[in-house]
């Protein structure tokens, strides 16, 4: 890894502690450093700096210098530079710091201030917070802890704005609870480059819409609720389900494309109520594709498939099978699996003496957080050696061999054949063990059928496009039903012939570290939560199909392969 | 939007005062208004297209401007000053006169159609206060009496059509 | 002491009989010679002149111009904009409307040098949209002065060329603070920027380095260019250099606009001698001296303090009638010269109902961008609207003064002080009137008394 080029560093004092920070930091961020917390609403670290809202005041000095000579001038009283505190206060957001910078959060002057800030937003806010979804992450809610009167000195009528609007077909906007901070037309400006939100009208009566005729229906809708500091924007798939302090976060991976945006599971007593990001400045920012946010309901889904036969069954008739035709067994691996699994698939290939093919998908990438390879993990399978080449769409191979008559047995991993180019006929004509979560014409087709789990419920990892490998972790038990994929992996290797391989990702991290030169220092326990950067020089000739994405260039052009 | 050629012509010349398109939006909205009288539904999309924006960024515009209005209004556009030097001289009395004198309210068309009156803010001209603009004219020292007598011009014009 | 005498180079051919506002009559009173003059100098011997005036900016922050213009950053390689803010709209001021009314080539033969001595090749006039005749004389000005080769390509052979557009605004004060101004010619709702870093002098009009110059700021630069910085400073007093237009309104007799030398004539002055004095049977109770956003001042309250005369300190003694109209006295009795806009009240006006009427502009004409603007321009309004036309409270007086002290520094703009001020001052200067309102609204008031909200 190239370490990258040590930026400017200029050291400031915040609230009296010394900091050397990159030149460029703001004060917000600067102060974050050093665990000092400066309010703030409209400022969002991934947009375009504003200063409307006025929270993150703070009082602000330099060091006093003589104006003729440049010579510091001392305070003979601490014996230190003279600081000249600027006698009102300024916004952290847009403030960047500079040598000698001095701050001040906690002065009776910042205190003042933001006690002010906070009665106004207050004053025409509806104070609706036991019936409001932002309640428990609402910043409002937060910093009148810390900042508000705890009465009401505003006896007038409150300004009357819209409520309930559907401002897309999943976002609702309450423009009451609104501070007007302009952080969602920001984003869909600046971010989602779809510019239908803004303000009409004027002054305290300023209202934010979507242009009527339009709608925030863009696959980034979502994100404009996640910045919402208050309850304004809402996510219309969550509104009134849950109270979001009694869900519990669990870090996970966005399996829809190769990006690997970094999320958040939401979840209580086994059930998912929502995905949001995670922030990830190498990866995704702080911004997750709406799509993203509903891949959680494959887990209660309807065609959810369940064993009625002990596990130890479904192995041994499976044993039977690979035992009936060696030499004549295909394995389709998947490049939706985990590096884990990939690991497994590979180890029963070899077992089998089988050829191992994995399925592409291809889309059309959206620049953003989605990329043309709608597969999470194509480079987790070139890294653990399951597959050398890209796979292609269709298993047209395969096919070949099933009319053949050269393959009899196919093991079908997390892929329907079908799907693949697989005919009826074709699926007909060999056994299939079949490993997936969901029904579809594979499992229906197959003479033996592991359920297996959603990503959802498992831990793991994946390589993105940056051949960033990350963590996935499980946020809800697996559904009844249901084995563990690295589970049932481990045994039809051992009824293949194979090694005896560890299901537990701890131990079994020690034999990947041991096989795979690329994961050679690595445990699943020291992963970062922000992944870790493996060397992609090995696979620079592979044609891969990504464009630009957030965060990622294409080593070289694309290939025109996004047919899509 | 069904502009007059003229209107479009300096629509067309107008844009070309500017580096970016953008900066004609108050221009255009003017333009069109002074054509159709007020700005119809479609004005937003329309100024879009011709400026490269999105119609979100024009009506934010329209809805800033209070000079910018969306519905049609009376014949005649009666404007009177409500900030502090008017009304010490009794602005408040004049905008009530010329209320009374059409039948109507602030901001409503008179029932007759002829005016629409309102109030608007400082119109600079504190030393002749109270003052009134009618459509593009200043009216100065404009008392109670002065309001009937500008109210009476307007109805004798409206008979004569 | 009597008045001195109006001394008007500005207003010089204002309400003139038979003074016209075409070429033709500005070419024959020696119009458009300093220009000619001036693009055969060196521009920066113009800044120089303008720096040696001690111009200050008229519309209304008293900036100085050489400053302001020394500020602009010339090494981006970007185009230099000059913008004419003729956004007029202070309540109470009334100048610009006169000069580009009556004398629209004064400012378009000061605009054209002032461009010239900045490198600026494209300038603009935004001015106010309740002026559209105004603007169509400057629209016709601008063809007339392109036509005679003062504005346009190759400006008098020189090789120097500049453009000047008119842009109309809309209706919205707030165009008046210079980076609201740009916003809202750039297309845009005139939101004011933050500074940093969008200092206009280097991220201004289009991301360029760009001038905002108050109409009759421009017009004194003319003044300069003719007659030299030194010669300027000559006029009014030093620190507060040529002359000051005020325009009066309200209770006097003789509403108006006068032109004095800076410094040299007293709020007693301009008010009992050149303004007539009070209404028949009236005294003044108090009167706001710089626009009405300025502190007001009581009639009877005296300021006193010590004060730089030359290079001497002196005591001072002053009441509101012995203060001198300049913007250092001014701003050393706590209120400011502003744009020159004086508003008289006499003793007919409530305190209440008259910033009743001030809150409601205020809140009116707020961008709503900035929380404590935003919220506490409107609050201030509901507070003394509701005190006028519901129930007035004792206890108000107090909470409209809390809330006007949680607004003034913590804008994007001077906004924020301009909607404040009144509040604060009202309160400070007539506290016993508004705690007394709850009482004074029981008394019947007189059948001729005028509403002012």
């Amino acid at each position: 890894m190239i370490a990258p080029a040590k930026p400017d560093l200029v050291t400031v004092n915040i609230d009296g502690q010394e900091i050397a920070v990159p030149k460029g930091t703001n004060v917000i961020e600067a102060a974050r450093l050093v665990n000092v917390d400066v309010p703030h609403y409209c400022y969002h670290p991934k947009l375009s700096v504003v200063g409307n809202c006025r929270m993150c005041l703070i009082e602000m000095g330099m060091p006093a210098v003589d104006p003729a000579t440049k010579a510091p001038i001392m305070d003979p009283a601490t014996g230190k530079q003279k600081i000249n505190w600027i006698p009102r206060p300024q916004i952290g957001c847009g403030t960047n710091v500079s040598p000698g910078l001095h701050v001040k959060t906690t002065s009776p002057m910042v205190k003042d201030a933001r006690e002010g800030v906070m009665e106004f937003l207050l004053i025409n806010h509806p104070l609706d917070c036991p019936i409001c979804d932002q309640a428990g992450e609402c910043k409002l809610q937060e910093q009148a802890t810390g900042y508000g009167r705890g009465y009401s000195r505003f006896v007038e009528q409150k300004n009357v704005k819209p409520k309930r609007t559907q401002l897309g077909p999943r976002v609702t906007l309450d423009d009451e609870r609104c501070i007007l901070c302009s952080r969602c037309i920001r984003f869909s400006k600046e971010i989602a480059q779809d510019d239908v939100l803004g303000f009409v009208d004027r002054g305290s009566y300023s209202t934010l819409t979507c242009y009527p005729g339009k709608k925030l229906e863009n696959n980034y809708s979502l994100n404009t609720v996640d910045i919402c500091p208050v309850g304004a924007l809402t996510s219309t798939d969550f509104r009134f389900k849950m109270r979001v302090w009694f869900l519990k976060q669990t870090n996970a991976i966005d399996t829809e494309s190769s990006v690997g945006a970094n999320t958040l599971v939401w979840s209580r007593e086994g059930t998912i109520y929502r995905i949001t990001p995670r922030r990830n400045d190498e990866v995704n920012d702080t911004w997750l594709a709406d799509s993203a946010r509903v891949l959680y309901k494959a887990v209660k889904a309807a065609d959810r498939l369940a064993a009625t036969e002990t596990i130890e069954v479904l192995v041994a008739r499976a044993a039977a099978l690979f035992k009936s035709t060696p030499g004549a067994i295909a394995v389709v691996g998947s490049a939706r699996s985990t590096v884990e699994e990939q690991f497994f698939t590979r180890h029963l290939a070899t077992a089998l003496k089988a050829s191992a093919q994995l399925v592409s998908r291809v889309g059309q990438g959206d620049k953003l957080l989605i990329s043309a390879d709608r597969n999470p993990n194509v480079r987790g399978a070139l890294v653990t050696g399951l597959i050398k080449t890209l796979p292609a769409q269709q298993l047209t191979d395969l096919a070949a061999q099933i009319d053949a008559g050269k393959i009899k047995v196919v093991v079908a991993i997390n892929e329907d054949l079908a799907a693949a180019g697989l005919t009826a006929a074709q699926l007909a004509k060999v056994s299939i063990v079949y490993l997936g979560a969901h029904a579809n014409a594979t499992s229906a087709a197959a003479k033996v059928v592991f359920p297996t789990l959603t990503v959802f419920e498992k831990s793991g990892t994946y390589v993105n496009q940056q051949f960033r490998i990350q963590k996935t972790l499980k946020a809800v038990p697996a559904a009844a039903g249901a084995t563990d994929d690295l589970v049932v992996l481990a045994q039809l290797v051992a009824a293949a012939g194979g090694a005896a391989l560890p299901a537990e990702l701890g131990l079994l991290w020690k034999v990947i570290a041991a096989e795979v030169p690329a994961l050679a220092t690595m445990t699943f326990a020291n992963l970062p939560e922000t992944g870790l950067v493996l060397d992609a020089t090995p696979y620079a000739a592979l044609p891969f199909v990504e464009g630009e994405t957030l965060h990622y260039k294409p080593a070289q052009p694309a290939v025109a392969a996004a047919t899509a | 939007m069904n502009l007059k050629p003229e209107t479009l012509s300096k629509i067309d010349e107008v844009i070309t005062h500017y580096p970016t398109k953008r900066s004609a939006t108050l221009p255009l909205l003017h333009l069109i208004q002074e054509d159709v009288g007020h700005l119809p539904p479609d004005t937003s999309e329309w100024v879009a297209a011709k400026l490269e924006l999105q119609p979100i960024n024009v009506l934010e515009v329209i809805t800033f401007y209070p000079m910018f209005r969306q519905k049609p209004i009376g014949r005649r556009h009666i404007k009177v000053c409500r900030t502090l030097s008017c009304a010490l001289l009794g602005g408040y009395k004049t905008c009530a006169a010329f209320e009374k004198e059409f039948h109507t309210h602030l901001g409503e068309v008179s029932p007759d159609g002829e005016v629409t009156v309102d109030f608007v803010e400082c119109l600079a001209s504190c030393g002749t206060a109270p003052v009134v603009m009618i459509d593009d004219e200043l009216h100065e020292k404009v008392d109670c009496a002065k309001a009937k007598q500008l109210s009476d011009q307007i109805k004798a014009e409206a008979k004569k059509r | 002491m009597p008045a001195p005498e109006q001394h008007r180079i500005i207003f010089k051919h204002i309400d003139e009989p038979g003074y016209t506002n075409d070429i033709g009559c500005y070419l024959r009173n020696g119009g458009y010679e300093v220009l000619k003059k001036a693009v055969a100098r060196k521009p920066e011997d113009i800044i120089d002149e303008v720096k040696k005036s001690g111009l200050r900016g008229r519309g209304g922050a008293g900036f100085p111009c050489g400053v302001k213009w020394g500020l602009v950053d010339r090494k981006s390689g970007k185009p230099i904009y000059l913008i004419v803010n003729a956004d007029e709209s202070e309540p109470g001021t009334f100048k610009d409307r006169y000069i580009m009314h009556q004398d629209p080539h004064q400012l378009i033969e000061s605009t054209m040098i002032s461009c010239f001595a900045n490198n600026v090749k494209q300038a603009y006039i935004y001015i106010r949209g309740e002026m559209p005749h105004g603007a169509r004389i400057l629209e016709k000005a601008i063809a007339e002065a392109r036509v005679a080769n003062f504005v346009g390509p190759n400006i008098l052979g020189t090789g120097y060329s500049c453009e000047i557009f008119v842009h109309r605004g809309a209706g919205a004060y707030i165009c008046g603070e210079e980076t609201g101004l740009i916003e809202s010619l750039e297309g845009k709702r005139a939101n004011p920027r933050i500074k940093p870093p969008y200092f206009p002098a280097v991220l201004g009009l289009y991301q360029c380095p760009t001038i905002v110059n108050n109409v009759e700021t421009l017009c004194h630069v003319k003044y300069i260019a003719e007659h030299g910085g030194a010669e300027y400073a000559k006029i009014g007093t030093p620190g507060n250099t040529g002359t000051r237009i005020f325009c009066v309104s309200g209770h006097v007799q003789r509403p108006g606009y006068y032109e004095f030398p800076a410094g040299t004539i007293t709020m007693g002055q301009l008010l009992n001698e050149v303004c007539g004095g009070p209404l028949p049977g009236r005294k003044f109770k108090a009167v706001i001296p710089g626009g009405s956003s300025a502190k007001i001042l009581r009639f009877g309250e005296r300021f006193k303090g010590k004060r730089k005369v030359g290079t001497e300190l002196v005591d001072y003694d002053w009441g509101v009638e012995d203060v001198p109209m300049d913007f250092d006295s001014l701003g050393m009795i706590g209120t400011m010269g502003g744009s020159g806009g004086v508003i008289v009240m006499d003793d007919t006006v409530n305190m209440v109902e008259a910033l009743a009427n001030i809150n409601a502009f205020y809140s009116h004409e707020s961008c709503g961008q900035c929380t404590p603007c935003r919220e506490g321009s409107l609050w201030m309004k509901k507070i003394t609207s509701r005190m006028v036309h519901g129930q007035a409270r004792n206890e108000d007086a107090a909470l409209l003064k809390s809330v006007a002290d949680q607004i003034p520094g913590r804008t994007i703009c001077a906004f924020g002080e301009a909607c404040s001020w009144p509040t604060q001052s009202f309160i400070a200067k007539f506290g016993d009137e508004f705690k007394q309102y709850p009482e004074t609204k029981k008394t019947a008031k007189p059948a001729d008394a005028v509403a002012l909200v």
